[in-house]
């Protein structure tokens, strides 16, 4: 990753200066001497704006978040300490659990289908074109805000009058009320995320699937590999560090989902069927005015993001190329 | 680039292959032509007139009363609920919100970057660590908080309280641009340092010029995700003054009547959110596109 490369670079440049540093004890100093004993007053002129930004809208809320979580706050009053009562409210809150299962089932549902789409797509346009024209098109779901894709799909699939509806009736199958069905609603929200982001994600691959070099596919067809084995066993294997990432990335993204499912015409419902965890932590904290409450859900909410990027991290060994 | 394309032995494969790819870009593009579609199209007939590729009528009165240009009596005579809406005044506020934020934030984040790449001090690696981390960070956790900052500074409902938390820096843009830094050759600015430039001019006067491109691409995916906030601005800034043009959408639906949605209004006014970044990519699409292999996730 560029990680390991930055390192090298400044690997690099340390021994840069002590060789400077060398020449400068035998008396030849090419340039004077401030430069060596670091940048630290300059340093700080540059990074002021974003220490300041970063101290108040991160650090700050970050330990204030988490004091939150201890106390009753209820963003009228000032907060009273109930030591851990929030967490063990939690563990015995139904709608949590829900909202964590709920979640899981959007994230499988929404990365599953968009991943796979992606990697598809992603391969075809590899191995057929370099058009820049199709790439912009495939980005432009992706630009547009959640709210609006969000909208769009609640017309397109409106019970009476959706054009999805329209289309199933006319060839004879059977339609339904999409956001209105306990069953239906929770994969509705999910395709029409998959929709939004599939380009995106495809682009990503792509990018990832330009760094194989040539030669290794022109030996693959000389050997008279054909396009699905190469596909398979060079492509695939060949992208896996990009992929691990784009997976990592897609499921912390897909577990905070929120705009989409804000917007339905019975937010969380029907049933609680889509009251996902990022949903649910905004309705305890604007609409209970339960701020408390809502800081744990959302520090716990830190620790299974947390504990997830490490455990997919390990299992994909995201770190490793075979192309290194 | 050498063109590698699908072996001429499959030319069954290769038509498949594109028929696939069409396809795609069919269903990719489709919804944005019904969205229009729909918003072309007199609310009365949207029953009637669903079959066609184009209305029978094509209308701009949808257009006309998400913006405020019409009456009241028109605009329940063309399917509004009556709401007045002013979404000419929603998409100014989303393009300022939208520039403070890219413009202010990728100049302070561009200046931590460099000082993150190239300056020399203590501490150096463990800040980088701790944006790092905060990478990780779900938003909400620290959004609880800020809500209640703003509220105790009484900064609800203002242009200052939408902004600030993004407006000086996000860990991803800081990031993103100390990895830029550091891959441009030290030596020009070892030339600048003989010519006896400091640090700060150097800065000014060699990097950054010749960043621009760079400086742009992020400034643009800033401007991007600005224009797709939804909560934090919804949250913070719901009044008609501050209302960027997501919330807008998110009322206006609310608004309307859940049993009959004012659909042709709702889509007219969700064009006018997809204009703009329609716009972006017809002018820095191909830049946009090919920054991706290192905006998105390297």
């Amino acid at each position: 990753m560029a990680g390991g490369a930055s390192q090298t670079r400044e690997r690099a440049g340390t021994a840069r200066e002590a060789r400077a540093e060398a020449r400068d004890r035998t008396g030849h100093r090419p340039r004077p001497g401030p430069r060596r004993r670091g940048d630290g007053p300059v340093a700080l002129l540059f990074l002021a704006p974003v220490l300041l930004g970063f101290a108040v809208f991160y650090v700050y809320p970050a330990i204030r978040g988490a004091y939150f979580s201890t106390t009753d706050y209820n963003l009228l009053s000032a907060p009273h300490g109930v030591g851990a009562a929030n967490y063990s409210t939690l563990l015995h809150d139904p709608l949590f659990w829900n909202s964590l299962k709920v979640s899981a089932y959007y994230v499988v549902l929404n990365v599953g289908s968009q991943t796979v789409l992606a990697v598809v797509l992603a391969g075809l346009m590899f191995r057929l074109t370099r058009s820049v024209a199709i790439r912009v098109m495939l980005l432009l779901p992706w630009l547009v805000p959640n709210v609006t894709v969000g909208l769009l799909f609640l017309w397109l699939f409106d019970a009476d009058l959706g054009l999805v509806n329209h289309v199933l009736s006319s060839v004879g199958v059977g339609t339904h009320g999409w956001f209105s069905s306990t069953t239906w609603s929770m994969p509705t929200i999910a395709l029409t995320n998959t929709w939004a982001y599939t380009g995106y994600t495809a682009l990503l691959l792509y990018a990832g699937m330009l760094q194989i070099p040539d030669p290794i596919y022109e030996a693959a067809l000389l050997d008279g590999a054909g396009e699905i084995r190469m596909f398979f066993r060079l492509t695939l294997p060949l992208i896996r560090p990009v992929l691990a990432l784009v997976l990592v990335v897609s499921v912390i993204g897909s577990f905070q989902i929120f705009d989409t499912v804000a917007i339905t015409p019975s937010p969380g419902g029907p049933v609680n069927s889509t009251r996902v965890i990022y949903y649910y932590i905004y309705e305890l904290a604007f609409k209970h005015f339960e701020m408390g409450y809502a800081s744990a859900v959302a520090m716990t909410l830190v620790l299974i993001l947390g504990v997830l990027t490490m455990v997919q991290m390990r299992l994909l060994r995201a770190s490793r190329s075979d192309l290194a | 680039m050498p063109r590698r394309s699908l072996s001429p032995r499959l030319p069954t494969g290769r038509t498949l292959a594109w028929a696939v790819l069409i396809l795609a870009l069919l269903v990719t593009v489709f919804p944005f032509y019904w969205m229009l579609r729909t918003a072309l199209t007199p609310a009365h007939q949207l029953l009637a007139d669903n079959s066609g590729l184009w209305p029978h009528h094509p209308t701009l009165i949808n257009f006309k009363r998400v913006i405020g240009l019409t009456s009241l009596a028109q605009n329940q005579a063309a399917g509004g609920s009556g709401a007045q809406l002013n979404f000419l005044l929603y998409l100014r506020n989303s393009l300022i919100y939208c520039a403070l934020i890219a413009t202010v934030q990728t100049f302070c984040c561009a200046m931590a970057g460099y000082a993150l790449a190239r300056l020399r001090f203590r501490g150096r690696n463990l800040l980088f660590s701790l944006f790092v981390m905060s990478l990780m960070v779900p938003p909400i956790f620290t959004l609880l908080p800020n809500f209640a900052l703003m509220k105790n500074l009484g900064w609800l409902g203002s242009f200052a309280g939408m902004v600030a938390p993004t407006l000086l820096m996000t860990p991803f843009a800081v990031f993103f641009l100390r990895q830029f830094f550091l891959s441009i050759p030290r030596e020009i600015e070892e030339a600048a340092t003989i010519d006896g430039a400091g640090k700060w001019t150097q800065f000014w006067q060699v990097i950054v010029p010749m960043s621009r491109g760079p400086l742009f691409t992020i400034g643009l995916i800033t401007a991007v995700w600005a224009w797709k906030d939804y909560l934090w601005p919804l949250l913070v800034g719901p009044d008609p003054s501050t209302r960027v043009l997501t919330a807008g959408l998110g009322i206006f639906l609310q608004q309307s009547p859940n049993t009959a949605p004012d659909w042709t209004g709702l889509m007219a006014a969700s064009v006018l959110t997809v204009v703009p970044v329609a716009l972006l990519l017809i002018f820095f699409g191909k830049r946009l596109v090919e920054s991706m292999g290192f905006t998105g996730i390297k």
